[in-house]
Parts: structure tokens; C-alpha cells; sequence
């Protein structure tokens, strides 16, 4: 996808700084505050989004401009109504802007409207078979634009375009940037509880081009993107031998990620994609290790006598953050990338798992044993609450740190999104049931 | 899978009684199993792996449920520590390893839903190699004994209940087919 207008966007005077709600005051290691799962949160933007024009009706391989306007709209409120941080409407109910004043809005009809901030855009369609997909921001109040930004896609990208402009506006309008060009590889699960069949799926942040990448007749687990999306780490039963495996996205090729007679598992990423940590069980005994993604002699980082597993790296790629049960309940352990310095940082009576570290840095992911419900705790274990009420588990965070998905249900999970400042849920749909979602960065150009 | 627990509902609901009775943890004690709903797990049919003639063949998988009071033992919660019942149940094992000293098996490891997916796929080996260690103390050669473990991706009795947990937390010492 290529972009264009880059320098052209104009910032105007920032808006008031987003207030974000902060954690209900809570004593290190303490327990636990049910967030507010109504969906409130302290600031939403009121967003109108009307339909895009376009210059000329034409047809694409995408459909016709028109209505590719209407549905690039549509992507976008959806976009933003998801991230529960706005309140958009459009764009049915709103007037359609001509072209010709896609850059020119009447900011009286906007601020009659009770619309805060304006999207307007276009669909063209160019002779070599492209679209140009532009996006706009303004500032009703204010009367200015706040941004703009342009897309030339093949048609069949529009959906991308869409969330690349629900992007820009979120990171304009809060601090920080967005999730929403953005895929999930998860477990795709259907069949009867004992001899579950376990695909890997791949989708978009929003349930849209959903694919398959395996065909069932392994059981898979745990997936997990590179950060720089060029390769999924998972666990394969192939051929009844349980060991992390590497799908390369452009070959298609798999490969193990070390050899040897141990069973392998539980494989996250290191900030840089050049490493994955991973657990291996060695005659009863679990630890984490780490290797080169393209193989090697793996490196022992823990040695402690119990299970040790499920590491995953802070964002500075300087430490990870594991499960352990050796002082007798799973709990959260944070420990240097070499495994030095290795100290305890959940005290919850409860038990602790699954941690996975915010791309933000600020805030571990984990899901609670015994109740199975997600929670998040700052790194050195203080400030932990829960967001969820129902029983699930693995959580993974969106790129921006803001949100988190993760599976509800044990047996027969789906995948949810949950909110992290307002506990505000909902369903990601896919066609089967699922579960271990990873969601990817934002994606590369 | 079923095949494989010839002896039916009733020995495993009495290893599971007994077992209970034998722990030192009584909160967490697997108490008998209900028959219903929960228990569609188990097959109860016999006749699976031997000939129509009812001739076993020495060495194979029927022969080895023909011949051991259970091709599995169970656990306490969130423990691989072998109980006393698992123990003559391995000692049976461990003898008809030792005179079918040609098969080599797969112990599987397993674990009741009530742990994280991770944390029971190293609980799982946990428990695959207790068994193992206790069948290599039996004289069974250890390059004879491949774990793996299933956490609790493979469970037998789907109910939410400690009468199903209890019979997903086990090991099953698998003899391959033919």
C-alpha cells in the first residue's frame, strides 16, 4: 500500500490532552478491582463520519466507487465504535459531501449535528486499475483541518485504506496511535470436547478476511505473529511429536525451531523478531530458553526446580516477564533477557499466568488460575485489577497497549476484545470457535 | 481412544475410589465418578483389538489391556506424585514390558481444564514422566518409554465437575497398534 500526502498533513494546535482514566488506586500486589464494564470512559470523541465521495462513479474489481465509499465509511465508524474510545455516527443518517467539498466542509451544518470532529474522504478510481482513497480530519470547532492523509491501493486493500484512515484519526485525536490495520493469527476450533480439531487462522483485527493456514489434521496451539509479521511461531502435534514450529508468511514453509527429543511449547517473539523464547520440558522439569528464530543451540534462562514457562519480553527487549510454580502457585516472575536477576512480582492469593508485557511498556496481561479471569498489573506486581468477569484465558495486546484480546470460554472458547481502560467486551467474530489469539502490530506499508 | 480402556466404568470408578481414599489431601479428593452425561468418554465394549476368534496376539495392544488392571493412572489435583494404586498399576505395566520386551510405548501425560493451557502442557509432562521414571525402576529400558504430553487438549469426560476433572488428570501408557 502506498501512501501519499505525507507532507502535507497539517497539524493544527493539539486538542486538550486525552484524559486517560487511571487505575483505581489498589496496594501493590493487592487485588482487585472489577473495571466498569458499562463502556464509559472518561473522554470520547464524538466523531461524525459521512459518506465518501467520489469524483466519479466508476467500477473496480472492488465494486463500484460509490457504494466503496459508503463501505469505507462504514469501516471506519465501526473501527472507531470498536475501540470504545469514540462515539461515531455515520454513515447512514449524516448528508453526503460532494468531491467538491471533501476538503471544504460547512463546519455550521457539522456543529448543528452536535459533531465534534468530521471525516470526509473520497474514492477515485485511476486508469491503471488503483484506487486513491483520500482521508480527512477536521476539527468542527475549530474549523480547521487536523490532518490528512492518502491511499493509492489495488481495490481489493480498500478494507486497509479504511482502517489506515481510522488509524490516523485516533492518533490524532489521542495519545496514542491506533490498532486497526492490524491482523489476529488464532486457534480456529470446531468438533466434539475430547478430539477438539485445531486449525491456524489468520484474520483481520475485525474478523474480516478470515483464512485458514493449516487444515486441522494436527492439533495446533498457541500462535504467536513476529512483531515484523514475516513469521508465526506455534506449536504443532506433528506427527505426534509436540515441538514450536516457524511458518514462514512468504514461503509458507515450516520448520522446527530446534531439534532434539523434548517436548517444546509456550514460543513468544523477542521485540526485534530475531528471537523466541520458548519452554521445554526436560524429565519433568520445565524451563524457558531462548534461541535465534533461525535456529541454533537454544540458551537456558531458567533454573529453578518446577514449571517455568510462558516468558514474553518487555518492549525494550531488556527483560521477560514468565510463569513459575516453584514457590509452590503459579505466579508472575519478572527476570533480565539473560535470565539474571530472576524476582517474584505477583503476590496475588489467587495465582497468576499467561503474562504477556504491553507494547506500551506500562502494564502486564495475565489471566488469573482458578477464576481464569484477565487482569493486568504494572511490572513490579502493584496496581493489579481485573477486566473480565467470565472464565477464559491468554491474553494478547493490541500494538498500542490500549486494548487486549484474549480467549473466553475454556472448552469451547471465542475470541473477545476487551477494553483496558473501561472493561468495556465484545466478540471478535470468526466462523468457528477459537482461541490463543496473537494480534500483530500495525502492519508495514 | 475409548478402545483403549477395555475394563470399562466400573474398574476405573473403583481406582478412583480407592485412590481417594488414600490421599493426603482430602479438599481435593477425586470423589467416585457418576455415571451420565459426563462419562461419554469411556467405552465399555471389550471386544475391540482382538481377533473375531477372540484370539489375542501376544505383544499387542489388547494383549497389554487384557493383561494390566488399567492402561492409565490418575492424579491429584495439580500433583504427578503416583499414588499407591498408580503404583501396582505400573508394576503391572512394568511386567508386561519386561516380558514384551519388544514394544516400546508412548506415555501420555494429561490434565484436568482447571489450569492454564501452557502450565498443563508442563504438568502433563510432569506427570508422563513420573510414570516413566517408575517403569524404568521396574527394569523397563528407558529408549523403550517416549512421553509426550497432551495438557488438556484430549480430555475424556467433559463435565465441569471434580468427577470429570479427576478422570482427565492421568497418564495413559499407550501400546501402539498392530
Amino acid at each position: 500500500m502506498k501512501r501519499i500526502f505525507l507532507t502535507a498533513a497539517a497539524l493544527v494546535a493539539a486538542q486538550p490532552a486525552f484524559a486517560q482514566t487511571p487505575p483505581p488506586p489498589a496496594d501493590p500486589g493487592q487485588e482487585e478491582f472489577v473495571a466498569d464494564v458499562t463502556g464509559t470512559a472518561d473522554s470520547v470523541f464524538r466523531v461524525a463520519v459521512p459518506v465518501f465521495a467520489t469524483p466519479q462513479a466508476a467500477n473496480t474489481a472492488a465494486g463500484n466507487t460509490t457504494a466503496l465509499g459508503q463501505q469505507i465509511a462504514e469501516v471506519i465508524v465501526t473501527d472507531l465504535r470498536n475501540s470504545r474510545r469514540f462515539q461515531p455516527t455515520g454513515p447512514s443518517g449524516l448528508p453526503a459531501p460532494s468531491f467538491g467539498n471533501v476538503q471544504s466542509p460547512n463546519y455550521s451544518t457539522w456543529a448543528g449535528l452536535g459533531a465534534d470532529n468530521l471525516i470526509q474522504g473520497y474514492v477515485q478510481a485511476n486508469a491503471d486499475g488503483t484506487l486513491t482513497v483520500g482521508c480527512y480530519l477536521f476539527d468542527v470547532d475549530g474549523q480547521s483541518q487536523r490532518a490528512r492523509q492518502g491511499f493509492v491501493i489495488q481495490p481489493s486493500e480498500w478494507r486497509r485504506a479504511a482502517h489506515r484512515c481510522a488509524d490516523q484519526i485516533y492518533g490524532n485525536l489521542t495519545a496514542d496511535s491506533g490498532f486497526f490495520d492490524t491482523r489476529v493469527v488464532y486457534v480456529a476450533e470446531s468438533g466434539p470436547p475430547g478430539r477438539r480439531r485445531k486449525q491456524l487462522a489468520i484474520m483481520d483485527y475485525d474478523g474480516a478476511n478470515h483464512r485458514f493456514l493449516t487444515q486441522g489434521q494436527w492439533t495446533v496451539l498457541t500462535p504467536r505473529f513476529a512483531p515484523d509479521q514475516r513469521t508465526i511461531t506455534f506449536m504443532s502435534y506433528e506427527n505426534e511429536r509436540p515441538r514450536v514450529y516457524v511458518l514462514d508468511m512468504a514461503s509458507g514453509r515450516v520448520r522446527p525451531l530446534v531439534e532434539g527429543p523434548y517436548q517444546t511449547f509456550a514460543p513468544r517473539f523477542s521485540p526485534d523478531s530475531r528471537t523466541i523464547v520458548f519452554s521445554m520440558a526436560t524429565n519433568g522439569n520445565t524451563d524457558v530458553y531462548s534461541v535465534p528464530v533461525t535456529g541454533g543451540t537454544p540458551r537456558r534462562l531458567t533454573n529453578a526446580p518446577g514449571i517455568d514457562t510462558g516468558g514474553s519480553f518487555s518492549p525494550d527487549g531488556r527483560q521477560i516477564v514468565f510463569e513459575s510454580d516453584r514457590g509452590g502457585s503459579q505466579q508472575i516472575y519478572v527476570m533480565n533477557a539473560d535470565g539474571s536477576n530472576p524476582r517474584r512480582i505477583s503476590f496475588g492469593g489467587g495465582g497468576a499466568a499467561t503474562p504477556e508485557w504491553s507494547p506500551r511498556g506500562d502494564l502486564i496481561a495475565f489471566t488469573q488460575t482458578g477464576s481464569f479471569r484477565i487482569g493486568v498489573m504494572r511490572p513490579d506486581g502493584s496496581g493489579a485489577r481485573l477486566l473480565t468477569r467470565d472464565a477464559g484465558e491468554g491474553p494478547t495486546w493490541a500494538p498500542n497497549g490500549r486494548a487486549i484480546m484474549y480467549q473466553r470460554g475454556l472448552g469451547r472458547g471465542q475470541v473477545w476484545y476487551v477494553d483496558v481502560a473501561s472493561g468495556a467486551t465484545r466478540r471478535v467474530p470468526t466462523p468457528l470457535e477459537g482461541s490463543d489469539p496473537s494480534w500483530s502490530a500495525l502492519r508495514p506499508n | 481412544m475409548t478402545n483403549r480402556i477395555l475394563k470399562g466404568v466400573a474398574l476405573t470408578a473403583a481406582l478412583i475410589a480407592v485412590a481417594g481414599c488414600g490421599s493426603r489431601r482430602p479438599p481435593s479428593l477425586p470423589p467416585a465418578p457418576v455415571t451420565g452425561d459426563g462419562t461419554s468418554g469411556l467405552g465399555v465394549d471389550g471386544t475391540s483389538g482382538t481377533g473375531a476368534d477372540g484370539v489375542t496376539v501376544a505383544g499387542s495392544r489388547a494383549d497389554f489391556i487384557q493383561s494390566v488392571p488399567s492402561d492409565r493412572v490418575f492424579f491429584a489435583l495439580n500433583s504427578h506424585t503416583l499414588t499407591a494404586e498408580g503404583r501396582s498399576v505400573l508394576d503391572a505395566q512394568a511386567q508386561w514390558l519386561n516380558t514384551n520386551s519388544r514394544v516400546n510405548v508412548t506415555i501420555e501425560g494429561h490434565a484436568d481444564e482447571r489450569g492454564t493451557r501452557e502450565y498443563n502442557l508442563a504438568l502433563g509432562e510432569r506427570r508422563a514422566n513420573a510414570v516413566r521414571l517408575y517403569l524404568e525402576s521396574r527394569g523397563v529400558a528407558s529408549n523403550r518409554l517416549q512421553t509426550v504430553s497432551w495438557g488438556k487438549e484430549r480430555p475424556e469426560a467433559f463435565g465441569a465437575d471434580e468427577a470429570s476433572y479427576s478422570r482427565n488428570r492421568r497418564s495413559v501408557t499407550v501400546v501402539p497398534e498392530a
